[in-house]
């Protein structure tokens, strides 16, 4: 497929040229989503008191991260990163949250719900859902409780899920941390109401706007490390449920018939090891993934099993505070 | 069903596997908003949009039958599940809130605001239709317009969108009926005329087949050679809607260690070099700007949209909210001025009510007054003291201190603003500027340089300015009545 040139670049007669980057210009649909995702993190650092931004490690969030640096630029990110651990995310994760916030010299919060180790809630014991809730639901609002922050930046984007199609830029969240879908406060051009009393907080998603594509593509053009399993390669896979589920670390206990096979395999989400199936591909490099991903026929979430836990699972948890 | 099959549906199936390709598209997302009511068939249009440009993937598809069990007589998945995302809008079968959607073509990508169609939603449209460059209005081929339909143009040309998509559905119940086809078209580009949106196309689409939509039915509609959908959609315009010169609200102020001082904002309006002048807003100090400075180094221009941090030559006291603008092209800046308003709040606007106003990162005190109120139905203005919930009406806003805007008309980001209840903190209304008010005697500003002054008696000038004809023509034409001259 080719490009056909029909619509005018915007800049008119002016030139633009940006010195120094190695790279060439992004193109101006890229530009668009730049352009307003930092417009957000400006006027959240600008309006709320203790912003914070909730760092999960993956794709969305090394995005989410590189915007931040540029929003402030030639400052420092004026706010601290909070990553929440469930205890059971991929190791490859930890040590790339690691020397990413070392690089960078980050300011990183790390939480762990203490229920977890005091009361053993593990995905395999407590299920999905409820583990789901504990670990992560209930971790962040402690985190979040913890640290008085009153605006949380998070990396969700509207075409992930349906409930998310109609979230604000600036959700509102109550002293309780849910979330109104029925109430929500209306959000017109770029003009975002900030307006809280002490207690409630504001969840405010800059790639509101974005798609996986988009995501990718602008990973591409930015050349913004990822964690290496987005990429394919061989690795020890067991098949639970239909689930690819990776088997290079002990946590995992296999079930009786369960067999570890070794694949070609690449996840397109990352989350807790347990709970993320892998996909089966070949694509090892970038340019193979975005190849791959535009005649993809399936999204990105199916392979997490918390979404499909029941009907509208996503919107409850939601509700309930998760991100 | 096979042997009713369209050739447009036989097409799709043929369509080999999208060729995998860096695409690289040379303009930024079209946004638009789709106008209807569930009986029209939106979702099933805009289900049919995602599904034929690949925007739908199967796991979506099959949730969706999971949840229903339901699928059409075409065999494809239920599009309105789809598209109604939260558990209250499933139960009850209908659209609530704005919901956007993304799905591209090889050209351009694009951003659908799928906002309900009830009276009682007004407000949902009002919020979609604030950042769209297009509207599709959709009307049933077999009714032809409504109420609604002239609810819905009306909202979307008062909201400053100058294109319209008519999608005359449900084509193949009229057996495909040419002449229906171009009476409705007619009917609709005169009411489109006396909103003053001449940019009008329209289409004769079967969503539920999928003709016109993504793919040309010349099989069922020889007759018809226009374009699709989203042929219609590709060449849209952005609207440019931005008439002002250099524009930038000052977001924050960058002070990342000794001797640099920069302003970050995101330009809302012209260009601008190092070595432009510039005033600073409310203060009228003026300086010259030394860099344009971002994250890719430093650069030698910027245009609307960039998010840019601005240093300049001097040492200036510039704050958040400030507004920075071209030395010879600058904005409106008062405490009385003259607006449009959208009644957002189930408590409406109050006559004399104080409010929090923000507009851009500038948020004043404002007393609001309300002066007509719009009946969507008939289109006329009447007076009014209060605006209802979903309400259109003007009103008179007076500040404290000095407010910064353009007219709405010249510019959507620095002519538009919202209200904020002090007492709840709620979002309760969107607003669109007009122009500044005066006293009588004073000299008009320098925007009237363009228009043309009609003058006439109080009273008829009255009666002219509310009519649709003046409102359309906002910005080319002045009315001259003795207490509407403008000034300092």
């Amino acid at each position: 497929m080719t490009m056909t040139t029909t619509h005018p670049a915007p800049a008119g007669h002016l030139k633009l040229v940006e010195h120094g980057r190695g790279r060439p210009p992004l193109d101006p649909h890229l530009k668009a989503l730049e352009n307003e995702a930092i417009h957000i993190f400006r006027e959240v650092a600008a309006e709320f008191e203790r912003p914070v931004m909730l760092y999960s490690i993956g794709k969305d969030s090394s995005v989410l991260l590189h915007l931040a640096r540029k929003a402030f630029h030639p400052g420092k990110i004026p706010f601290p990163l909070l990553h929440v651990d469930t205890g059971w995310k991929f190791r490859e994760m930890i040590a790339f949250r690691d020397s990413v916030a070392d690089r960078l010299g980050l300011d990183l919060i790390v939480h762990s719900n203490p229920r977890g180790k005091a009361e053993g809630v593990t995905p395999f014991s407590h299920g999905s859902s409820r583990y789901t809730d504990i670990m992560k639901t209930e971790a962040l609002k402690q985190a979040l409780d913890a640290g008085k922050f009153d605006a949380a930046f998070g990396g969700a984007r509207r075409d992930e899920e349906a409930s998310r199609a109609k979230e604000r830029i600036y959700s509102f969240r109550t002293p309780e941390h849910s979330w109104d879908p029925r109430n929500q406060r209306p959000e017109l051009w770029s003009i975002y109401n900030g307006m809280i009393r002490p207690g409630e907080s504001v969840r405010a998603f800059p790639l509101s706007n974005w798609t996986e594509v988009d995501i990718w593509r602008y990973i591409e053009a930015e050349e913004i490390d990822l964690v290496p399993l987005y990429y394919a390669a061989p690795r020890k896979v067991v098949d639970r449920d239909g689930m690819l589920i990776l088997a290079e670390d002990e946590r995992l206990e296999l079930l009786p018939g369960e067999e570890i096979t070794t694949e070609m395999v690449r996840f397109r989400t990352l989350g807790c090891f347990p709970l993320t199936g892998a996909i089966r591909s070949q694509a090892t490099t970038l340019s193979e993934v975005i190849d791959e991903l535009e005649i993809a026929t399936v999204s990105e979430r199916q392979g997490r099993a918390i979404d499909r836990d029941q009907a509208g699972s996503m919107e409850k948890k939601k509700r309930e505070g998760y991100f | 069903m096979a042997a009713q099959l369209s050739p447009a549906i036989e097409q799709q199936t043929i369509v080999p596997v999208a060729e995998a390709s860096t695409v690289t598209r040379d303009s930024r997302p079209l946004r638009f908003i789709t106008c209807g009511s569930v009986d029209d068939g939106k979702s099933t249009l805009i289900g049919r949009l995602l599904w034929d440009t690949k925007a739908v993937k199967e796991d979506q598809a099959a949730a969706l039958n999971r949840d229903s069990g339901k699928q059409n007589d075409l065999g494809l998945p239920d599009f309105a599940l789809l598209l109604d995302g939260l558990q209250a809008e499933r139960e009850q079968g209908i659209t609530i809130d704005v919901a956007y959607r993304y799905f591209a073509t090889d050209r351009r990508s694009f951003i659908v605001a799928d906002t309900p169609g009830h009276v009682q939603y007004t407000r949902n449209m009002a919020t979609g239709a604030s950042t769209a460059d297009l509207a599709v209005l959709l009307v049933d081929a077999r009714t032809g317009l409504l109420e609604q339909t002239r609810r819905h143009a009306t909202i979307a040309a008062l909201m400053g969108i100058r294109q319209f998509v008519l999608a005359v559905n449900k084509i193949d119940l009229t057996d495909y009926d040419e002449a229906g086809f171009h009476a409705i078209a007619r009917q609709f580009r005169e009411l489109a005329l006396t909103l003053g949106v001449r940019n009008v196309v329209a289409i004769p689409v079967s969503a539920l087949r999928g003709e016109n939509i993504v793919y040309p039915a010349t099989g069922s509609m020889p007759w018809y050679e226009g374009q699709t959908l989203v042929d219609a959609l590709e060449k849209a315009t952005q609207r440019a809607g931005q008439s002002t010169g250099f524009r930038m609200g000052v977001q924050r102020v960058s002070r990342p260690g000794e001797g640099f001082r920069g302003y970050q904002g995101t330009v809302t309006g012209g260009s601008i070099k190092p070595g432009d002048s510039v005033v600073v807003l409310p203060s009228g100090v003026e300086a010259n700007v030394r860099q344009i400075v971002t994250f890719d180094l430093i650069r030698n221009a910027a245009v609307a949209g960039d998010a840019i941090t601005l240093v300049l030559d001097r040492p200036v006291d510039i704050a958040r909210g400030d507004m920075i603008a071209a030395i010879d092209q600058r904005p409106l800046t008062g405490t009385a001025f003259s607006a449009r308003l959208v009644a957002l709040s189930p408590d409406g606007i109050e006559a004399g009510k104080r409010y929090w106003l923000k507009a851009g990162s500038r948020r004043q005190r404002v007393q609001v007054s309300p002066v007509t109120a719009l009946d969507l139905a008939s289109g006329a203005w009447s007076p009014a003291t209060r605006l209802p919930l979903n309400t259109i009406g003007t009103v008179h806003l007076d500040f404290e201190e000095t407010a910064i805007f353009d007219a709405y008309d010249t510019n959507r980001q620095t002519g538009a603003f919202i209200l904020i209840d002090p007492e709840t903190n709620n979002t309760v209304a969107g607003g669109m500027i007009e122009g500044k008010r005066g006293r009588p005697g004073s000299l008009g500003h320098d925007g009237d340089q363009d228009r043309v002054t009609i003058t006439l008696p109080a009273h008829l000038a009255e009666a002219f300015r509310e009519s649709d004809f003046a409102r359309a023509h906002r910005a080319e034409i002045k009315v001259s009545g003795p207490e509407e001259v403008e000034g300092e």
